[in-house]
């Protein structure tokens, strides 16, 4: 499958199939991260649900804490 | 007197935006590199005042991107929030400066807060649980903040209005562990400017009661990513910070002394629950007569023993160098300081 992460075209492995299992590839925690797909916010409680498909546009923010 | 006419030239700001900022208190916590670029920024804009708040003093690996401090800085171990505030008077003298050389706690916070009622808060700081207590702040009186952070090549930024937009702790379902904060991943300097372009543009909007963006905006500086994310979705009914059921739960006070690991530094800081500076003098002349090397400035002084050097502020805090380990430093500080 492939999607646009982030502005880039990503091949994606087969098995990942939800947006909990892309924060896992990616190894973002989940709690600390915000997901849009195509321009739709993913509520948290959804990740392990959320499908992906292929071409979807994704955008993945992570928090960090440093200054 | 033409000193903001490049400012006012912007039409959104003018002259009329140029006499609000004059009349705006900004509170900027932290004086590392998001802080010093910030409170740089909004006194060179006219800012009528600014706090400024950091418990750190400057040392020779800050030079890199901490844009207010000098070599002389590092040389003399100033606190940060005092050396910002001299180059900052120098750079703006109608600017007023209140430097606050103390850590950020929620006691502190809601203090300094309650008292002078700043227009916004600009986080500047290194870690969450501050940003817990500044998020939970800033619902109770009402401030706006805006959170800035960065790593790397990555930064991003947001801001926060209370009954407006979503809070931080609707965003973050937890606190992020070490990992993520740890400045052991490095940064680059470009990447700092990039998220205090941000905080203060935001900063100006509220200073000349202009619409802020309501976007989480996020980048990579060396890899060329920009994106906005519309979060008000994220608004949680529940939320224990901005709900009607809020209980503001970092505000809850803690009457201990306190150990932390200050990350990527190999330095433990302690907090002692009551100490001040009476306490200070009586410790500098007691560690003087054990025949301790002690070597001190206005604001602080400090020690080697071994491999580890202890710096005491006259507020009390403690800083440790040379340990990650909370036990170790436990044990030193009640062996040189307890
Ligand atoms: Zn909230």
């Amino acid at each position: 499958m492939r999607c646009v992460i982030n502005g880039e075209m990503i091949d994606l492995p087969a098995h990942i199939r939800t947006v909990a299992q892309l924060l896992q590839h990616f190894r973002i925690h989940e709690k600390i991260a915000i997901v849009e797909i195509n321009a739709n916010i993913i509520m948290k409680e959804k990740y392990e649900h959320a499908a992906i498909a292929d071409g979807d546009r994704i955008e993945i923010v992570h928090f960090v804490g440093g200054g | 007197m033409d000193r903001y006419s490049r400012q006012q030239l912007f039409a959104p700001i003018g002259e009329r935006g140029q006499q609000h900022i004059r009349e705006k208190h900004v509170l900027v916590i932290g004086a590392g590199a998001l802080g010093a670029a910030n409170a740089e920024s909004l006194v060179r804009a006219g800012i009528g005042k600014i706090t400024i708040i950091d418990r750190d003093y400057v040392e020779w690996s800050n030079l890199q991107r901490q844009q207010l401090y000098t070599e002389e800085d590092a040389t003399n171990r100033l606190p940060k929030a005092i050396a910002a505030a001299m180059h900052l008077r120098a750079i703006n003298r109608d600017v007023v400066v209140e430097p606050i050389v103390a850590d950020a706690d929620a006691r502190l916070l809601e203090h300094v807060v309650a008292r002078e009622r700043p227009h916004v808060i600009i986080d500047s700081t290194d870690n969450f649980d501050v940003r817990m207590i500044i998020n939970d702040v800033s619902q109770k009186y009402d401030v706006p903040w805006i959170y800035g952070a960065c790593v790397g090549s990555y930064g991003l930024s947001y801001v926060i209005v209370p009954n407006e937009t979503p809070c931080l702790r609707c965003l973050l379902e937890e606190v992020p562990l070490g990992n993520a904060t740890c400045d052991t991943a490095g940064i680059i300097s470009p990447v700092v400017h990039m998220v205090v372009a941000h905080q203060t543009a935001e900063a100006l909007k509220i200073c000349v009661h202009a619409q802020v963006n309501r976007k989480l905006v996020s980048f990579d500086i060396w890899h060329g990513q920009y994106r906005m994310i519309d979060v008000h979705k994220l608004k949680k009914d529940d939320c224990p910070s901005c709900s009607e059921r809020r209980t503001y739960p970092a505000l809850q006070y803690e009457n201990e002394t306190k150990f932390a690991v200050l990350c990527g530094r190999e330095t433990v800081q302690i907090r002692p629950a009551h100490r001040g500076e009476q306490e200070w003098t009586t410790l500098l002349s007691f560690l003087t007569k054990r025949g301790i090397q002690v070597e001190q400035n206005d604001y602080l002084f400090s020690f080697t023993i071994h491999r580890h050097r202890f710096v005491v502020f006259s507020d009390g805090r403690v800083l440790i160098h040379g340990t990650n380990d909370v036990q170790e430093a436990k044990r030193l500080y009640y062996q040189y300081l307890g």
